[in-house]
């Protein structure tokens, strides 16, 4: 027995190759992984040194709270996994580069630097980084090809216990709140879903169909975009501005007519 | 030329023919002259009136179409965002009326407009009452039917939004139904009748289509007429003025004056209801979608009437008792029951309790007709000012959602701050009201024993410059001597030292002490001024149309 066959009938034996086996196979994975990240950035953004551009645009703009590398700091959180959706989406809504801290970073106008090709630059970044949800097709979110009745029951079983029933938003817990939906472009509206920022639950591919999610936006943007068949929307937040209508509008009306037909005399003739 | 003065045939013949048989000419020649005071809160109850006459109209016209039927069917309608959607055909019907019946929105719209002006008309009529102390006696029972109707107003309206069957009044239901089985005992059980089964089941949209339609309608009509009726009998109150007293009412007769008037307020109330739901849009069922009992939205709010008992529901801490320790021996959910009874038993049993208390404590059985100015009344004027705040605190924290999304304040701040202001509010309220009430009378008084300030100034030869005051025009001053004290019990012991009947005991001690304080009169108006008398009246009196006739 050569000592190679006694070590190979060693009981240990078995589990040695097993280990290394699977030692193997992780590399391989790992290397190929690593290999296939920035090539599927570059795929997505069309260039490879938007990657590199990206990276300077990112240190010059964003590094002070997310860190050099965007690995995370006390005033940012890491960006690395997020991706390049996430990015388009904080970017384009005017969220990023994030200005006073407060209990959620508000929509506001873009920075003035900003612009489409730089957010694609910065979302090559941060994809490269570690991956994460791209940016979607126009086609993915084309309202016209969507089904509003599907999602507008979508819509309601998954978003307005937060964004209200016509998407005039809400309020959550300590200062949080819900911001409406009447600016958000389709992308953003995609984006929003499978990114979940801050409060925002994610809605992954397995939840919501990428489908369900473009017949979501069908109905998002086809009743944000209808006229109010019956007068002024009153803000389509409901009861309370009613109410106030009714008594500021309503009441008040009556009682100033009740004040003027009894303040009417007849004049002594 | 023929006579003017003469009646036509053509109408004296049929008309003494029917007043042969109906004896009306001399119940119309009597009721016709009925004389009505004027004063610009005695219409206020109006508004509630005429709504409730477009609630008849426009609630007949939406019966014609609408379906009380929770049947799922597949809508098909022209609202494009809901095509294909399932929703039950109650909700379809609500859809079909608003987008496929000629005029059909307008009418729902100013049906929903109408009964928020009909329960906020009778609010204000309410407040008018109580604060003028139009409540006493003789029209207690007027009083208690008002409370009566206020309350049936909110089942009314509750079944009323609860019937398009859409995701905003099913959360109304949800409410509804869950504080039913929060009843200790009995919740389950009342929750399965009323339901008919397990919520929500199919059967609640035609039960409460039977109620709103039928039941508390033909009620509210029968109240409304009985207190319309006493209303007529008791003849109105009158405001305190020159002329007036108990015995009398001063003001224009029912016809031609008053019924002008009341006719123009009808289409006042008309033209608001109706305004109103040309220009603005309620309750957007459409928006809503149908209802499931999965889904809710924020921003879920019933319609006013109802906000006190969700802000209750809102500010109340989370609080159960477990029955021996533990849920499978039954849970009392404290945070459900007393927000949902405890603000509604206090603010409807107190209105309806007020008028016998208040009796109870003043002693005072006198029949009024002259009705008090608020101020003259300042316990009872801030007793009510304390209820409105308790009551608007309720009311603004049922919207805490949308206050907090609109100012950007934290939700949870807004409801530790309302904790402490629904207690901390009306104690406040009654103090400042208190306050403000004793400051009124002091300026009444000065107005009485020194005139208003007529603007001339005088020097006088010592060079003391004086603004000459001069006195009140004569009906100004008559209703502002109309005050008087708020009467108690009479709290003279007798020689032996023992107090009279019915105030012995802790009980008696208590209203003794009740009496003493709500009692009396604060700010006398001839405070140490006896009034000159007053040579010359500066004469606004208009006596125009006025009529004076004795009870
Ligand atoms: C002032 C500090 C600050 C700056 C500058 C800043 N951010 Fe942020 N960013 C934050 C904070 C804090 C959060 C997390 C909470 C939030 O979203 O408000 C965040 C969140 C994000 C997220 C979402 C992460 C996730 O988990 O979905 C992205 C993407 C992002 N930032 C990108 C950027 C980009 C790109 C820039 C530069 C253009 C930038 N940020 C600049 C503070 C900052
Ligand atoms: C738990 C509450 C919650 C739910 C559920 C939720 N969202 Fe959001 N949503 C938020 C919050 C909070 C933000 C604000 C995030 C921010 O400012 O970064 C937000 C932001 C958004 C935005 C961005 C709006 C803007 O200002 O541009 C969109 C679009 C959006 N949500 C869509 C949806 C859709 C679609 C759904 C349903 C699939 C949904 N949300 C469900 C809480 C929620
Ligand atoms: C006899 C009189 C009444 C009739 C016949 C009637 C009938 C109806 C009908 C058929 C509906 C459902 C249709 C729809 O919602 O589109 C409805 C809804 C409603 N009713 Fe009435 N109603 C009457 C009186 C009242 C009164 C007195 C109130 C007020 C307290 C009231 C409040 C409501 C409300 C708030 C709704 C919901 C309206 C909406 O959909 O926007 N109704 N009523």
């Amino acid at each position: 027995m050569t000592r190679i066959t006694a070590w190979r009938r060693h009981p240990l034996a078995r589990y040695a190759v097993l280990i290394l086996a699977l030692a193997l196979v992780g590399m391989v994975y790992t290397a190929f992984i690593q290999a296939s990240r920035p090539a599927d950035a570059a795929l997505a953004s069309g260039k490879v040194d938007d990657v590199a551009e990206g990276r300077s645009l990112f240190q010059a703009h964003c590094a002070s709270c997310h860190g050099l590398n965007a690995q995370g700091t006390s005033t940012g959180p890491t960006l690395i996994g997020v991706g390049a959706a996430a990015v388009d989406f904080q970017v384009s809504t005017g969220r990023m580069p994030a200005a006073n801290p407060g209990a959620q970073a508000p929509r506001k106008p873009v920075a003035p630097w900003v612009n489409e090709e730089k957010i694609r630059q910065l979302g090559a970044y941060v994809q490269s980084l570690g991956g994460g949800p791209q940016v979607p097709g126009k086609e993915q979110v084309d309202p016209a090809k969507g089904d509003a009745g599907k999602g507008g029951e979508l819509f309601r079983a998954n978003c307005i216990q937060c964004h209200n029933w016509a998407g005039a938003g809400g309020a959550l817990t300590q200062g949080k709140y819900a911001p409406n939906l009447n600016e958000s472009s389709p992308t953003q509206i995609y984006e929003a879903m499978i990114t979940g920022p801050q409060a925002m639950p994610v809605f992954n591919d397995t939840t919501i169909t990428p489908e369900e999610k473009r017949s979501m936006i069908a109905y998002i943007t086809q009743v944000r975009e209808q006229k109010d068949p019956g007068g002024f929307g009153l803000g389509r937040i409901g009861p309370v501005t009613e109410g106030l209508v009714g008594w500021i509008a309503g009441i008040s009306a009556m009682v100033l007519a009740a004040i003027w037909i009894t303040a009417k005399k007849r004049q002594k003739s | 030329m023929s006579d003017l003065t003469a009646v036509p045939k053509a109408i004296a013949g049929p008309s003494s023919y029917l007043d042969d048989r109906l004896g009306a000419g001399n119940f119309l020649k009597r009721n016709l002259r009925k004389i009505f005071p004027d004063h610009w809160s005695f219409l206020l109850g109006e508004i509630a009136l005429y709504s409730f006459i477009i609630l008849l109209l426009t609630g007949t016209f939406l019966t014609f179409w609408f379906q009380p039927s929770m049947t799922e069917v597949v809508y098909n309608g022209s609202y494009a965002p809901l095509k294909g959607v399932m929703m039950s055909q109650a909700y379809a019907s609500a859809l079909e009326i608003s987008f496929d019946v000629r005029g059909g929105l307008l009418m729902r719209q100013m049906h929903h407009w109408a009964a928020l002006m009909f329960v906020a008309g009778m609010m204000v009529h309410m407040l008018r009452v109580f604060f003028t102390g139009a409540y006493r006696k003789p029209r207690e029972l007027n009083w208690v039917i008002g409370v009566l109707l206020l309350t049936l107003a909110l089942a009314e309206g509750l079944t009323g939004y609860s019937l398009p069957d859409d995701l905003l009044s099913g959360a109304g239901a949800r409410i509804t139904q869950g504080v039913i089985v929060s009843l200790p005992l009995v919740g389950t059980y009342l929750s399965f009748f009323l339901f008919g089964g397990e919520y929500p089941g199919t059967d609640i949209i035609p039960r409460f289509y039977s109620l709103h339609i039928l039941l508390i309608p033909g009620i509210l009509l029968a109240l409304i007429s009985a207190h319309m009726v006493l209303m007529w009998v008791q003849k109105h109150t009158q405001m305190p003025g020159k002329g007036r007293n108990n015995r009398n009412v001063v003001g224009a007769p029912f016809y031609p004056a008053f019924m002008a008037k009341a006719g123009a307020y009808f289409l006042f109330t008309f033209a608001a209801v109706a305004g109103m739901a040309t220009f603005a849009q309620i309750n957007p069922i459409w928006l809503f979608g149908p209802y499931t009992p999965a889904d809710i939205s924020a921003g879920s709010q019933p319609d006013f009437y109802m906000g006190f008992l969700e802000g209750s529901l809102r500010l109340m801490p989370a609080w159960e008792i477990n029955l021996f320790g533990t849920a499978h021996a039954g849970t009392l959910p404290l945070s459900v029951i007393i927000p949902a009874l405890v603000p509604m038993g206090i603010i409807m049993t107190g209105l309806a309790l007020y008028p016998f208390i208040e009796q109870w404590v003043t002693g005072d059985r006198r029949e009024h007709h002259v009705v008090e100015r608020p101020r003259n009344n300042p316990h009872r004027t801030s007793i009510g000012m304390a209820a409105i705040t308790f009551y608007g605190v309720l009311w603004l924290l049922g919207a805490n959602d949308e206050i907090s999304a609109f100012f950007h304040v934290s939700l949870n701040w807004t409801t530790y701050v309302g904790r402490v202001l629904v207690f901390v509010g009306p104690a406040l309220a009654y103090l400042i009201t208190y306050r403000m009430c004793l400051g009124l009378q002091r300026s009444d008084a000065a107005v009485v024993s020194h005139g208003v300030e007529s603007g001339v100034i005088k020097r006088l030869p010592h060079g003391e410059f004086i603004e000459i005051h001069t006195p009140p025009a004569d009906d100004i001053e008559a209703h502002l001597r109309g005050k008087e004290p708020v009467p108690m019990l009479p709290v003279r012991e007798d020689t032996s030292g023992i107090p009279p009947k019915g105030m012995r005991g802790p009980l008696g001690k208590l209203r003794a002490r009740m009496s003493k304080a709500y009692g009396g009169e604060k700010i006398p108006l001839d405070e140490g001024h006896p009034h000159e008398e007053i040579e010359e009246h500066a004469g606004v009196g208009s006596e125009g149309e006025d009529r004076s006739l004795t009870r």
